[in-house]
């Protein structure tokens, strides 16, 4: 039977497994549109296209799967580069059809033309023009298996209106073979095996785990490496929740806003782990003095990922789950024959003792309300079991560092790119892949404002997402770097003009809620999360409160600055 | 140092964009650039030759690898290759300077293709040092026009 370009993808959209698109209508995608009634997902109709994206990235997060959106040429397409990007830098898998003028149009200066493709080609694993309607099924198979497949990433299709139009015979291809593209999955036996000794052998050893591990799922193989071999853990942002948060051998994120005893434990480890991270200056600090006493050993599904930024010892080109069960079969004998609890019990005893000597604080107040402490009792009132969201800058971090996340796929946030207006959308697309889960966007009064107008997706699918403002008036990270870096400069930094964000919420239909004093903070956010449907809970908090510690950009880590 | 890539892709529009593209967002330049087809229909090769050092070229064959349109990245440098470039030179040739110009064109085994009252043009190909030495010999004479291909480059047979 024959079918239009349009029907065509629709069904393949339904063979991959889509159950939700996020997406908004305009000329070039009429006819996709015209289809969506039959169509065997859900449509979710947002407001702006930044949020279709962003929204598909929170879904891919949250559920682990491919997410999809779906936008109109033009400036449809590009309202979407900037989730783009932070998909991108982060490695989520999302799969991005926008319209395109009708081919022969291609080049005119058509109205609502861009060349998406050209624009998008650095921040897409892959993309794709579709000038021919009968090689539409194979691309869409494509696009899904090179975003979901080898080091994950968005891949846009670019679909002119002509050719959703023609129509062809329907020929789904089974298989998907690129002789350009096989990611290698397997590690390298002889590496595992080295560094099986390496782990044998060390005396402090520390696991540094990223992302990957999230999207390999290699969480339960890394929770028994370190738990057996009793190896202290830290993360990266991307990382949290790949090691459960409450768990002793847990020293929370390192890097600029890591914790001490993270920090100190990488500048004393004879032996660290890195898996599935790629040693960002966020995480790194002055890269010559990051790590100078450990061998390093490097798991990366990307190749270009090692010997990027910092040059390792042991390189393993693997999906970090495959390596990691590779070194617990190659462990596994050892247990019996290493005394590893006795082994390190001198390592974690200092880094205890690190941990005592500066933890994770803040200096409470009875007269203004921490930050710190709202995260906090967000974290005691949930159990540690919502999905978190986060905008960013202050609100960021202090998400990652007061929130013990214990599971993967629940905290959502902009790590590469640093992408305000990222976490409501997001919490949108988290809560179509989880709609039984409590799901919270911790957010700021600055960021809340570049994607707010999505309060009207989230009342008109009726979700019960929460969005905490820590509001300190002022766009906080920014101005915490004027006041430490840049004399007390606080140029343009001051956001004392906003909306009044309890009547906000109920200009759109939701509910709105203000907290002002210490006191109220626990009956006003209990009361929040249990009022149904979208909330925003507008908390005013400390307004010159600091995220600590801090290790200035380019800085040693063990150069932090403490509360 | 220079490097020589023997880049071999999938001949689709907007691959040499991919390509360049990649050695522009990193802030790279590239020096030399030849594509054409290979006797596979819809397979180019490009040889690209770039300055940089060691790490930076390793980041880039990796870059190039990973690129979903590019079969495969060979790095010529290390290894025993033929490599050779063409040029087409407009010298000026007044009565004075003719036969100097045909010696040196006989010297380097170039080829007159086009002549006239006063200029000449000549074709020559051979690796990047001879081309440099033509052009070095032929500039005092005033060279009216220059065209130059990029590298084109194959692995010797015998490595050892």
């Amino acid at each position: 039977m024959e079918l239009s370009g349009a029907q065509i993808l629709l069904e393949c959209l339904k063979r991959e497994g889509v159950e939700v698109v996020f997406g908004f209508p305009g000329g070039a995608v009429i006819d996709i549109y015209n289809e969506l009634p039959n169509a065997s997902f859900k449509h979710v109709l947002v407001r702006h296209e930044q949020a279709a994206i962003h929204a598909a990235d929170g879904y891919a997060r949250a559920s682990g799967k491919v997410g999809c959106c779906l936008v109109t040429s033009g400036p449809g397409a590009t309202n979407t580069v900037t989730g783009i990007a932070t998909a991108y830098m982060d490695s989520i898998p999302v799969v991005i059809l926008t319209g395109q003028v009708p081919t022969p149009l291609i080049g005119n200066d058509a109205f609502q033309e861009v060349d998406i493709v050209g624009i998008t080609r650095p921040c897409t694993k892959h993309n794709f023009l579709v000038k021919d309607v009968t090689k539409l099924a194979h691309t869409i198979r494509q696009a899904f298996f090179i975003a979901r497949s080898g080091r994950p990433g968005p891949v846009l299709v670019d679909l002119p209106k002509d050719v959703m139009q023609t129509k062809t015979e329907f020929v789904w291809p089974e298989t998907v073979h690129m002789r350009s593209y096989n990611p290698n999955y397997k590690p390298h036996p002889g590496q595992i095996h080295k560094v099986a000794q390496y782990l044998r052998d060390a005396e402090r050893p520390l696991i540094y785990a990223g992302g990957g591990v999230i999207s390999s799922h290699a969480n339960e193989a890394l929770t028994w490496l370190a738990r057996k071999l009793r190896i202290p853990v830290t993360a990266t942002l991307m990382g949290l929740g790949c090691f459960p948060g409450e768990d002793p051998l847990w020293l929370g994120m390192l890097g600029m806003h890591g914790t001490y005893s993270a920090n100190m434990a990488v500048n004393h480890a004879d032996l660290v782990l890195a898996v599935g991270a790629r040693f960002d200056d966020r995480v790194t600090g002055k890269v010559s003095t990051f790590a100078p006493n450990a061998t390093l050993v490097h798991i990366d599904i990307d190749p270009t990922s090692i010997q990027k930024n910092v040059s390792v010892h042991v390189p393993i080109v693997s999906d970090c789950r495959l390596a990691l069960e590779a070194l617990k079969e190659a462990l596994t004998p050892s247990l019996e024959e290493y005394d590893f609890e006795e082994g390190h019990a001198p390592w974690l005893s200092k880094i205890a003792a690190w941990g005592k000597e500066h933890p994770l604080t803040y200096k409470p107040s009875d007269e203004n309300i921490k930050p710190q402490h709202v995260v906090e009792l967000l974290h005691e009132l949930t159990h540690g079991d919502a999905i978190i969201a986060t905008e960013v800058g202050q609100n960021q971090m202090w998400a990652a560092q007061f929130y013990k996340f214990n599971k993967p796929n629940t905290f959502l946030s902009s790590g590469g790119l640093g992408t305000m207006g990222y976490g409501f959308p997001a919490a949108i697309g988290a809560q179509f892949a989880c709609p039984g889960k409590l799901v919270i966007d911790v957010a700021g009064d600055g960021s809340i404002q570049m994607n707010s107008q999505e309060l009207a997706t989230s009342v008109a699918y009726n979700l019960g997402i929460k969005i905490v403002i820590l509001n300190n008036g002022f766009l906080g990270m920014v101005r915490q770097w004027q006041e430490l870096f840049y004399q007390r400069n606080y140029c343009e930094t001051c956001m004392d003009a906003q909306p009044d964000f309890v009547k906000l919420a109920e200009a759109y239909g939701a509910k709105g809620f203000r907290i002002t004093r210490p006191a109220d903070l626990r009956r006003g956010l209990q009361e929040a999360l249990e009022t149904p449907g979208t909330v925003i809970v507008d908390v005013l908090v400390e307004r010159e409160e600091n995220v600590y510690p801090m290790v200035p950009a380019g800085a040693s880590l063990t150069d932090m600055l403490l509360v | 140092m220079r490097y020589t890539l023997s880049v071999t892709v999938e001949n689709e529009p907007g691959v040499l964009s991919r390509v360049a593209g990649l050695f522009s967002g990193r802030g790279f330049n590239i020096e030399s650039l030849n594509v054409g087809p290979t006797l596979e229909s819809g397979v180019s090769v490009m040889t690209i030759t770039t300055e940089g050092d060691e790490q930076i070229v390793e980041q880039i064959v990796k870059q190039l690898r990973k690129l979903i349109t590019v079969i495969k990245v060979v790095d010529l440098t290390e290894m025993k290759s033929v490599l050779r470039e063409m040029i087409l030179l407009k010298v000026s040739a007044v009565e004075a300077n003719r036969a100097e110009i045909l010696r040196t064109v006989d010297i380097f085994r170039c080829k007159v293709v086009d002549v006239s009252i006063d200029e000449i043009t000549i074709e020559a190909t051979g690796n990047h040092e001879k081309i440099e030495a033509i052009i070095g010999l032929l500039t005092r004479f005033g060279v009216k026009e220059l065209s130059r291909s990029g590298m084109v480059a194959m692995k010797r047979s015998m490595q050892g």
